[in-house]
């Protein structure tokens, strides 16, 4: 028992309990917790980084079964999305704070929120499937009380959907893992995968077990057809659809198809059955499904559910090319749609909470009323189309390299396609704000802007953005992260 | 020292009920020094390993031969902390003409099932059973309404019936081997005799676990006493029937039954099936718990092949963390159903719009006794089912399996149907009676300790390991 074993367990504890303290809090005393708890988890997080970076092992076993443990370690891999959600969470909870003035159910609201980042943070630091299994359910269940947040009739169907995808993939994933520990004992995630020797005796059931496997991260990272949860979702507060539906649950979905591909199964098992080649198809697919449907939205925040529904896919894209480079390309884009998303999510709630507009065909000219949330929304709109010098396009330049260097042109194409499809449906909201005379029915000016708690988040995302892509090769980027972990799965 | 579990408590229900003013106290006080004893018994059947004890020091087959192992423990202790817990529950929810009817009634309860996990011969489990039924029928006679009579009078002859059944085996089982003793019977050869004694034993048992199809008397007696006679009936009295069950099947017969435990595990796929289905269309909470034990219950049957085929103690352990999970946060459903009767006078689904704000501890009870149902992670519930599914999966079970996965959807539908309508915004202008925050705490802490048994899993198997049934007989 040290400092090596607390470490991982201490980031999941600073965030779960601040999430059961806030339940009995109220008031000032409840966000200056709330800011603090999210405060010390990023603190936990940049140590235990730094030193893993280092190449010390952080790593927390617990005996939960006779046999199975619960293991929790800080590696390369996961330090991306747990900085990430560690980043977010302070930013988003101040966002929060100032969203949430005055409404009801404080308390239940930003106590879920925290225990759902403990829930990311367990996905991220699990070092087996059992561990895995268990995060993933307990994300599923503290997100469903934020989906639901509003209590209308619409809120409780979006709910229920969601728990029906989820909990169904869950049973699934338990399925998969259940089977899997049957043939092969307790599996830890190890780079290269450990399932070589069954490789022959039992294709299969190794078949059947990759996509029982894969199942519930699909539903999780909306996959199409298993993404008709997400733009329901949408119904939630704005920081639930900017933090859970943007970064941490989707994301969690792309983690654990990772995490399979790479540690469970390994690119040499996954590129053999003709796995990985599934998996691309089935992203590439997405994409462009995703980019068509943002097409048709008029509101706002569904819009950016599609488009989250195409970019995710970037992600499984970049993973299943098994490439270097194309893992490179994935495992940036974890972090650089993230910002990107998270600032467009802010700005759209900027817009919903100032002016009450909630629909694409509403914004003209509102530029010149949130001169600030615009540019922001302007910067992210560029990064997700993938234009230099965002960070989504660096994303991108890998996922395209990732693809030739597998012998696959058309992914490039495959990318210019749905860039061209992303630009179609974010250069309008762009043009209207900033270029159409403003709607006579604005509500009459109140302040320069957005309130400051909710200004603050959404240009710090929205600068971030930018920088990641300006100085995508300076030291402990997660460019040059990804390309260190890019090495060890595919040399 | 053992003798004192059974004593302590028909001690203190002659006591309430020759003083009914002091009631409450020696209630509490039963409560407490009861979980004390069996704590210690626990720690001394952990150091020392199984052991037996001649009461007034005749051995069997004369006299009465108490056996503790790690089985007898584990159901011992799941008593003791439901037990404490409806305990207290119950000092603060009965007001005087039913409390003055519960306590000796619920000691009695209580003193049968603590009897019965000690016996070790047939006949005295009989009593016991006895003893555990009767009081189980007369404490659901508490809330004096029609319905509530009418379902008690089923329950009685369900409940005698049963009883019938399992003594004509036991009778068939001493005409053929002369002693009733579980220790000297241990590892019975499957004769002819001895299959029809077991049929009939099962029968009987399978008639007061309520197992599908014999479930019919249990919704509304469990629906229409009080709410903590019903977290005691569904945690615990329907426990006892199924403890004894195990034992049969697993230490007095052993080898030689897997395949009619098939036919017991087709039971409970049906139970666990048509349970579920039930408890979805019902539109009043107590109703909706109660169907949610049908269905719970088959989780117990199905366990049984699987320990039978295949060689890891996975579905015996499974089995037995699931009935200690469900009994945990069943015993807290039916609590906080107490409460909303109380707050709101009725336990109507659609009238419940809003509870989440209204009630936001009890709403929280509720979703955490659901998540442990349901067998989602981290819970006792989500323990036994990788125990159950992984045993299945193991001895290629697979079809009982899938099923097991899907008892546990169903579960989350019907328990979420109740979260969705609390979670509702409220309706204004609802006036609701106060519910003491104390009786709150108290549900939530048999829930949370649903979730948090799922957390020291390799502590709690240590209780169990001594005379464990796959390692031989004890």
């Amino acid at each position: 028992m040290n400092w090596d074993f607390w470490l991982p367990l201490l980031v999941l504890l600073s965030s779960l309990a601040t999430g059961l303290l806030i339940f009995t809090l109220q008031g000032r005393l409840r966000n200056l917790l709330n800011l603090t708890g999210a405060a010390v988890t990023l603190v936990l997080v940049a140590i235990g980084g730094v030193g893993a970076l280092r190449g010390a092992e952080h790593e927390t076993r617990l005996p939960l079964l006779p046999g199975h443990d619960l293991l929790l370690r800080i590696e390369p891999i996961g330090l991306m999305f747990v900085a990430l959600a560690a980043v977010l969470w302070f930013l988003t909870t101040l966002y929060a704070i100032g969203y949430l003035e005055g409404s009801p159910n404080r308390s239940r609201f930003f106590g879920f929120f925290s225990i759902c980042i403990t829930a990311t943070m367990g996905i991220a630091l699990s070092g087996n499937l059992l561990t895995f299994v268990i995060f993933f359910e307990l994300l599923t269940l503290a997100t469903y009380p934020l989906v639901v947040h509003p209590g209308t009739r619409e809120a409780m169907r979006a709910g229920a959907i969601y728990l029906t995808y989820t909990l169904i993939g869950g049973a699934a994933l338990l399925l998969g893992v259940i089977w899997l520990y049957t043939l092969a004992g307790p599996v830890e995630f190890t780079r290269g995968g450990t399932l070589a020797p069954l490789a022959d005796s039992h294709q299969g059931a190794l078949i059947a077990i990759f996509f029982l496997l894969i199942g519930a991260p699909a539903v999780k990272a909306a996959l199409v057809p298993l993404h008709g949860w997400l733009p329901l979702a949408m119904v939630a507060p704005v920081p639930v659809s900017a933090l859970l539906h943007a970064v941490a649950v989707v994301k969690a979905g792309a983690f654990g198809i990772m995490r399979v591909v790479f540690d469970v199964y390994g690119v040499e098992l996954s590129a053999a059955w003709g796995l990985s080649g599934v998996l691309l198809l089935w992203a590439a697919a997405t994409i462009l499904y995703g980019s068509l449907q943002a097409l048709k939205q008029d509101d706002l925040k569904r819009r950016l559910a599609y488009s989250t529904v195409s970019q995710l896919s970037y992600i499984a894209l970049g993973v299943a090319l098994l490439g270097p480079l194309g893992i490179i390309g994935g495992l940036v884009h974890l972090v650089h749609h993230g910002i990107t998303k998270i600032t467009l999510f802010f700005a759209a709630g900027n817009l919903a909470e100032t002016m009450g507009i909630y629909r694409v065909s509403k914004v003209d000219g509102v530029g010149r009323r949130l001169p600030w949330s615009m540019t922001a929304f302007t910067v992210a709109a560029m990064g997700m189309i993938g234009l230099p010098p965002t960070a989504g396009f660096i994303s991108k330049w890998y996922l395209a390299l990732g693809g030739l260097e597998q012998g696959l042109p058309w992914i490039v194409g495959l990318l210019v396609l749905s860039g061209l499809l992303n630009a179609a449906y974010f250069l309008p909201v762009v043009y209207r704000a900033w270029f159409m005379p403003p709607k006579p029915e604005f509500p009459a000016a109140t302040g320069q802007d957005a309130p400051w708690r909710m200004l603050v988040p959404t240009l710090a995302t929205g600068l971030l953005s930018l920088l990641l892509g300006l100085f995508a090769f300076s030291p402990y980027s997660p460019l040059v992260l990804a390309q260190e972990i890019a090495a060890g799965i595919s040399p | 020292m053992i003798a004192w579990i059974i004593w302590l408590p028909f001690v203190g229900a002659v006591l309430c009920y020759l003083e009914p003013r002091i009631a409450r106290l020696v209630g509490l006080a039963v409560a407490v020094l009861t979980l004390i004893s069996i704590g210690q018994l626990s720690a001394e059947v952990m150091r020392n390993g199984a052991y037996s004890y001649p009461m007034g020091g005749w051995l069997a087959p004369l006299g009465i031969t108490l056996w503790a192992d790690g089985l007898a423990v584990w159901m011992l202790l799941l008593n003791a902390v439901v037990g404490l817990g409806v305990s207290l529950f119950a000092s603060g929810y009965f007001k005087a003409p039913a409390a003055k009817h519960f306590w000796p009634l619920w000691l009695l309860l209580w003193g049968g099932l603590n009897g019965l996990y000690l016996s070790a011969d047939l006949f005295n489990l009989f009593v016991t059973l006895e003893v555990v039924g009767l009081t189980a029928v007369a404490l659901v006679t508490l809330s004096r309404e029609r319905i509530a009579l009418t379902a008690a009078m089923r329950y009685l002859l369900a409940a005698i019936f049963g009883s019938l059944a399992y003594l004509l085996g036991v009778a068939l089982i001493y005409a053929q081997h002369s002693t009733l003793s579980l220790l000297l019977l241990a590892d019975l050869n499957t004769t002819p005799g001895t299959l029809l004694a077991l049929a009939l034993m099962t029968f009987g048992l399978l008639l007061k676990t309520a197992i599908f199809p014999f479930h019919f008397w249990l919704p509304l007696a469990h629906a229409s006493a009080p709410a903590p006679v019903s977290a005691l009936l569904s945690a615990l009295v329907v426990k006892a029937s199924y403890y004894l069950l195990l034992r049969l099947w697993l230490f007095t017969y052993g080898d030689g039954l897997a395949a009619a435990a098939q036919v017991l595990a087709l039971l409970g796929a049906a139970a666990l099936l048509y349970g579920s289905l039930q408890a979805f269309r019902q539109r009043r909470l107590k109703l909706l718990v109660a169907y949610s034990t049908v269905a719970q219950l088959g989780y117990l049957c199905l366990a049984l092949p699987l320990m039978f085929i295949g060689t890891s103690a996975a579905a015996y352990h499974g089995a037995l963390y699931h009935a200690l999970a469900h009994a945990l946060s069943k015993a807290a459903l039916f609590l906080a159903a107490g409460l909303v009767l109380q707050a709101y006078g009725h336990d109507r689904l659609s009238g419940l719009r809003g509870m989440a704000t209204h009630l936001p501890i009890t709403t929280f009870t509720v979703a955490l006794a659901a998540v442990s149902l349901a067998g989602l992670p981290p819970s006792g519930g989500f323990i036994a089912k990788w125990w159950l599914v992984t045993a299945a999966i193991d001895s290629g079970q697979w079809v009982w399996a899938l099923i097991m996965l899907a008892g546990g959807l169903f579960s989350a539908l019907y328990l979420f149907r109740v979260l969705v309508i609390a979670l509702l915004e409220p309706r204004s202008g609802a006036a609701l009676h106060p519910v003491p925050r104390g009786l709150e705490l108290i549900a939530l802490a048999l829930a949370l300790l649903a979730i948090l048994i799922g957390l020291r899993t390799p502590e709690l198997l240590a209780l169990l390991a001594p005379g464990l049934p796959l390692g031989g007989p004890p």
